[in-house]
């Protein structure tokens, strides 16, 4: 008895330690990460200096007389993501307010269900889909000499943050308490009235958090946006062939050197501290409205 | 106790660790051939690796598409055995590795099927890439906006196709791809589009343009008449041995019996 009570003693020791060393280990590689991108991603903020970096116009880093601007990038990403989210926010919301209203039918689950093998679709087949279907169909449309643009990826990406935005959206809305929307019903309100003036304002804080995945999964996605929008380092318009910060690392760091890759970190770099504001801004906002 | 166990547990998975790294440098390293570089010469090594390894099945070979410059860099960095390059080395590369020539690969101007026209000069192509002619009617085809579609910065296909028209870092592209297959799958699909892409592996999903009246084929690429042209290069460092197997693979990519792979991937064999 006395031997199995210390082999189980041990055991839990054992796995403590287990656990407390995973727990450390993400932290310690968000420290790693962060380290890493400072150390390796100054030096050429410092080279190019940070006013012609951040804000020069023109990325040539190829050429004899390299250019190293990463403005466009930047507002493209911001661009990009502004208008996924114009599109796929809206969009996710209805459409979480359609699964957590239905009943538990049949229709329901399908949609939820199709909802949930969305987000399971790998980037490259969205982007592969984008680049077959959406390219040439917005060429079509609206008559340009080519289709790949700001907006096929701003299409994309709005339809790669909607499972996000809908399955967090969904789990807040049906958590409202019944009472809220009875109590609202009963005084006369429609039901849309109660669903934008009651149920919305409630799920408020799981909305945000829902937004903030989108906005996560969408400044930073890279595979799918390289597909549909050209990667010309142009400043961004809205049929414009563009380069995002991510595909700006991605498409050129495997041939990189010297400067052009040190600059490349600082672009990545950039792109880290613009997701960290992003996270925390929204934190900020949904501790503040949750109060 | 405690402390022996966790010692002992500390022990074990060390020495589970050992025999598992002891195991993997029991496998004799001289029986592989890595090779990495260029993605416009996935053909050409294609055939020229499955040839070597029907002769040689002990020897394991490998290519990893990355790029010529990540190519060149890696044989720098000793990471692969040889490198691939589809352009000639710079000078302060050639300083450090030794390029030889094993096959040369003409770069074909693709169009959609459905463009009308079938010959470009060499002047009419940079100003296409450079912007001064934006309207196939300019050039006898129909009244719609040409689409420039190129390679990303580094691409082995975009130096040697600027560096032949004269347009280096003047570029305007509509689109900066990837890869070979992207860009015929874009020239494809997009009827005002115009593409460069390795002769190698154009597929007929696009139309090929005769280039100052000269069509690219085996032997107007070999006799140089057919001028957007370039070659595809081994890379080796300088001064260091290549192990028994990679030597055997330098060998044959560079002996006569190779040829006929070259040919049968669509490149054009060096004339000896």
């Amino acid at each position: 008895m006395e031997k199995v009570k210390k082999t189980a003693h041990i055991l839990e020791k054992i796995m403590r330690t287990i656990f407390t060393v995973c727990g450390f280990f993400a932290a310690v590689l968000v420290v790693v990460i962060t380290v890493f991108l400072l150390i390796s991603g100054i030096p050429a903020i410092k080279e190019i200096g940070i006013v012609d970096f951040l804000f020069g116009k023109v990325w040539a880093s190829t050429a004899d007389d390299p250019s190293y601007g990463i403005l466009p990038f930047i507002l493209t990403s911001v661009y990009g993501t502004l208008g996924a989210v114009l599109i796929g926010v809206p969009t996710g919301i209805m459409c979480a307010v359609f699964l957590s209203e239905t009943k538990k039918g049949i229709f329901g689950n399908i949609v939820r269900k199709t909802v949930d093998l969305l987000s399971g679709i790998p980037s490259v087949v969205y982007g592969l889909v984008g680049m077959i279907i959406i390219v040439p169909a917005v060429r079509e449309v609206f008559g340009l000499p080519d289709g790949a643009n700001l907006f096929s990826a701003i299409i994309v990406l709005a339809v790669m943050i909607l499972p996000s935005v809908i399955s967090v959206s969904e789990t807040a809305l049906r958590a409202v308490p019944k009472e809220y929307k009875e109590a609202s019903l009963a005084l006369g309100a429609t039901k849309t009235e109660t669903v934008f003036g009651i149920t919305i304002p409630a799920a408020r804080s799981g909305i945000i958090t829902s937004v903030i995945l989108g906005v996560g999964r969408a400044i930073g996605e890279a595979m799918a946006v390289m597909m549909v929008s050209g990667n010309v380092p142009n400043m961004p318009g809205l049929f414009e062939s563009v380069r995002f910060l991510t595909t700006a690392v991605a498409s050129e760091m495997a041939y990189s050197s010297g400067l052009q890759r040190e600059a490349l970190f600082s672009v990545a770099l950039v792109l880290f501290a613009f997701i960290m504001l992003i996270n925390l801004i929204l934190n900020f906002a949904v501790k503040k409205k949750g109060k | 106790m405690k402390k022996n166990i966790k010692k002992g547990l500390i022990f074990m998975s060390a020495a589970a660790v050992l025999g598992a790294s002891l195991a993997g440098c029991a496998k004799d390293e001289s029986g592989s051939v890595s090779t990495d570089g260029s993605t416009s010469m996935e053909s050409v090594i294609g055939y020229l690796g499955e040839a070597f390894t029907e002769e040689n099945p002990d020897i394991k070979f490998s290519y990893n598409p990355t790029g010529s410059g990540t190519g060149i860099q890696a044989v720098l960095e000793g990471r692969c055995d040889i490198g691939l390059s589809s352009r000639d080395l710079k000078e302060e590369e050639a300083k450090d590795l030794d390029g030889t020539v094993i096959a040369i690969d003409g770069i074909a101007i693709i169009v959609n099927p459905e463009n009308e026209v079938e010959d470009l000069s060499i002047e009419n192509i940079a100003d296409i890439y450079t912007g001064k002619i934006t309207n196939w009617s300019e050039l006898g085809g129909s009244d719609t906006p040409i689409v420039p579609i190129g390679r990303e910065a580094a691409s082995g296909t975009r130096d040697g196709f600027e560096s032949i028209t004269g347009t280096e870092d003047v570029c305007v592209y509509s689109q900066e791809l990837t890869s070979t297959g992207d860009v015929i799958q874009t020239v494809a699909s997009n009827p005002n589009a115009v593409g460069y892409a390795s002769l190698a592996s154009v597929k007929d999903t696009v139309k090929v343009l005769s280039v100052e009246g000269v069509m690219p084929s085996e032997a107007t690429i070999q006799d140089g008449t057919y001028k957007i042209q370039r070659n595809f290069v081994i890379v080796t460092k300088k001064g260091t041995e290549l192990s028994s197997a990679a030597q055997k693979f330098f060998d044959f990519a560079t002996s006569e019996a190779a040829d006929e792979y070259i040919t049968a991937a669509g490149a054009v064999p060096v004339k000896r």
